[in-house]
């Protein structure tokens, strides 16, 4: 009989992310799915009665909390102990746990402290006969696997945004408190901030329902011959402020400055998508300028609708990859699709 | 206050992102088809982690930095030949499987055990440094259980930058959701810090950086111990290439206004 235990973490005020919820959708669902299973609620951050009270009418048995000022930040050695207690006091034979920066910093750790096992990046989690199977990704996007453990404990780490999240109405939650006597060596790392674009200059938004993915094309001699930088930084950027898009850039583009070309200035390695970049997940996206095959194309494995700008209507990019390609000039294109988002607003 | 480190990078050998992939099922369970044969590459971010290993070493003298690397021999010398221009390094070479279908927990016992084998290790002036996820199995893993392994409480991933601060202390920036960064003090080594693509570019290819590299590298191939793996940790129902080919419609004759209304209405809807 497996005890499933969903390790959530509250956010600087308190609450639940919505990847929390959706952690808690998959345990759920293991739960129904596994007869004669136990499901728990495991909670760390520096106050958590909000947090559970907030799911309160959720069908976990039992609710479990580290909480305190040593379990507010965000760091390994805090996160792992808390972690850890709770997998104890649970007795937790399965552990699910939404793969945030937080979580994912431990969730291996502490599988290893519990002598268990850990999968990671997983998106897919079921179980049918009283098996447990997952399904998660290798090769950077590239192939899927569905595999399975005997191993206990085992520590599963899902995907923000793979899952629905569930729909749990708020109630009122008995927390366990979980005791953890943490080492001074556990608090060598202070967390002092977080460091941010400004509001109007962040380009990546993982909520937004559309993906802007920009390729090196708008760096390139355009039909007079000369390159339009300035151009293109002001129509992308327009878009994104009109469509609070959330942008993606080819590999290539973003290398451009480490080769001593002029690049545009908002573009970093953390709007990088593909191969060595993020995957994420949105319900729409629309490339511009990107060129290039398997592998690049992962860059946008996991949008559902796809729309393609591109002069070749050969492109690997988006042939076979976008539900629609448009075989024309991204810079034409995108002033009048920004005229149009200036009209409609 | 002038600091040495001992650094020791983490990282394997991937197939050249540029290769056709294919997954076949062998007696020992899934791997790629003509493995062997793929052109390798050093896994991308453990390559950034290299590389801001050698600049910290750099600026900090009188340290010294290690790569500790777990693959089929063949294939590491193959890599080596061109890793070894970079930056300066010694090598610890394990001769082992390194496909992304192993096991995270086995490859780092076998890493950590390497580590802990380092003559005159100091664990007071040790960072341990990789990529915060690998390009084969790309779980993320294998380095959390190494600092596990190893005692290190003090662990980050997805690092972008480190700074030395004038009192030995460490300020890390790790990416947080929403294209953020967290920044941390850490109270110095040691410390475990899995890299993203951080700030440095590839160095160019440095032949007498190679020259010198070579004299150690040779030799870790030619002792490097073999490591075998039970491959009890997890049994594959299925791996296979997604079947995701669209059936694109291409649009070429309409007029750049007739797309935009077409695009809009669709991001509208």
């Amino acid at each position: 009989m497996e005890t499933i235990l969903v390790l959530l973490h509250t956010e600087a005020d308190g609450s639940l992310a919505k990847s929390a919820r959706e952690a808690m959708h998959a345990a759920a669902t293991l739960h129904k799915e596994l007869a004669g299973s136990q499901y728990i609620v495991g909670l760390v951050g520096e106050n958590v009665q909000a947090a559970a009270n907030s799911i309160g009418a959720c069908p976990a048995t039992k609710y479990l909390g580290v909480s305190g000022g040593d379990f507010a930040q965000p760091r390994y050695a805090t996160d792992a102990a808390a972690a850890e207690a709770i997998c104890r006091a649970a007795q937790a034979t399965v552990v699910v746990a939404a793969a945030t920066a937080r979580w994912a910093r431990v969730l291996s750790g502490v599988a290893q402290r519990l002598g268990g096992c850990a999968d990671t990046h997983v998106t897919e989690v079921g179980a049918a006969d009283g098996k447990i199977s997952l399904h998660r990704w290798y090769y950077r996007q590239r192939m899927e696997g569905t595999l399975t453990r005997t191993q206990r404990p085992w520590v599963i780490g899902l995907d923000p945004g793979s899952q629905a999240a569930c729909g749990c109405d708020a109630g009122m939650a008995t927390v366990v408190p979980v005791a953890v006597s943490l080492p001074e060596a556990a608090k060598r790392t202070t967390v002092t901030g977080i460091r941010e674009p400004k509001a109007d200059a962040q380009t990546i938004r993982p909520d937004s329902p559309l993906l802007f993915v920009t390729g090196a094309g708008w760096t390139k001699k355009q039909s007079d011959g000369q390159a339009h930088l300035a151009d293109a930084e002001k129509l992308i950027l327009d878009f994104l402020k009109k469509s609070r898009a959330s942008l993606g850039s080819s590999k290539s583009l973003v290398d451009l400055s480490g080769e001593g070309q002029s690049v545009l200035p908002f573009l970093s390695h953390l709007n990088q998508v593909g191969q060595t970049g993020a995957t994420p997940r949105h319900a729409k996206g629309l490339s511009t300028c990107c060129h290039g095959e398997e592998p690049h194309t992962v860059g946008w494995r996991f949008i559902n609708e796809r729309r393609a700008i591109s002069l070749d209507p050969n492109c690997g990019w988006a042939r076979g990859k976008a539900d629609v390609l448009y075989v024309a000039d991204a810079f034409q294109v995108m002033s009048k699709v920004n005229e149009l988002l200036a009209a409609n607003t | 206050m002038s600091l040495t480190y001992q650094i020791v990078v983490c990282g394997s050998i991937v197939p050249d992102p540029l290769q056709t992939l294919e997954p076949i099922t062998s007696p020992a369970g899934p791997t790629l088809k003509n493995e062997m044969m793929l052109p390798a590459v050093l896994d991308p971010w453990a390559g950034h982690a290299l590389f801001e290993a050698a600049n910290l070493a750099k600026n900090s003298p009188g340290s010294k930095v290690w790569l500790v690397s777990l693959g089929p021999k063949a294939k590491l010398q193959q890599v080596m030949m061109t890793v070894a221009q970079k930056v300066p390094f010694e090598l610890v070479a394990l001769d082992g499987p390194a496909g992304g279908f192993t096991d995270a927990t086995e490859t780092a016992a076998v890493l950590a055990e390497a580590i802990q084998a380092i003559p005159g290790l100091d664990k007071s002036k040790l960072l341990i440094f990789g990529g915060w996820e690998s390009a084969s199995r790309g779980a993320g893993a294998t380095l959390q259980l190494v600092g596990e392994r190893l005692g290190i409480l003090d662990q980050f991933q997805g690092v972008d930058q480190l700074v030395v601060n004038a009192d030995g202390s460490l300020e890390i920036l790790e990416r947080i959701e929403g294209g953020r960064h967290q920044v941390a003090k850490c109270a110095g080594a040691p410390a475990l810090l899995g890299w993203a693509t951080g700030n440095l570019p590839e160095p160019k290819n440095n032949p007498q950086v190679g020259m010198v590299n070579m004299r150690t590298v040779m030799p870790a191939l030619q002792k490097a111990k073999p490591v075998t793996f039970a491959g009890d940790g997890g049994s594959f129902t299925t791996v296979a290439l997604p079947k995701q080919t669209r059936a694109t419609q291409i649009v070429k004759d309409k007029s750049p206004d007739a797309i935009a209304r077409e695009i809009v209405e669709w991001i509208k809807q």
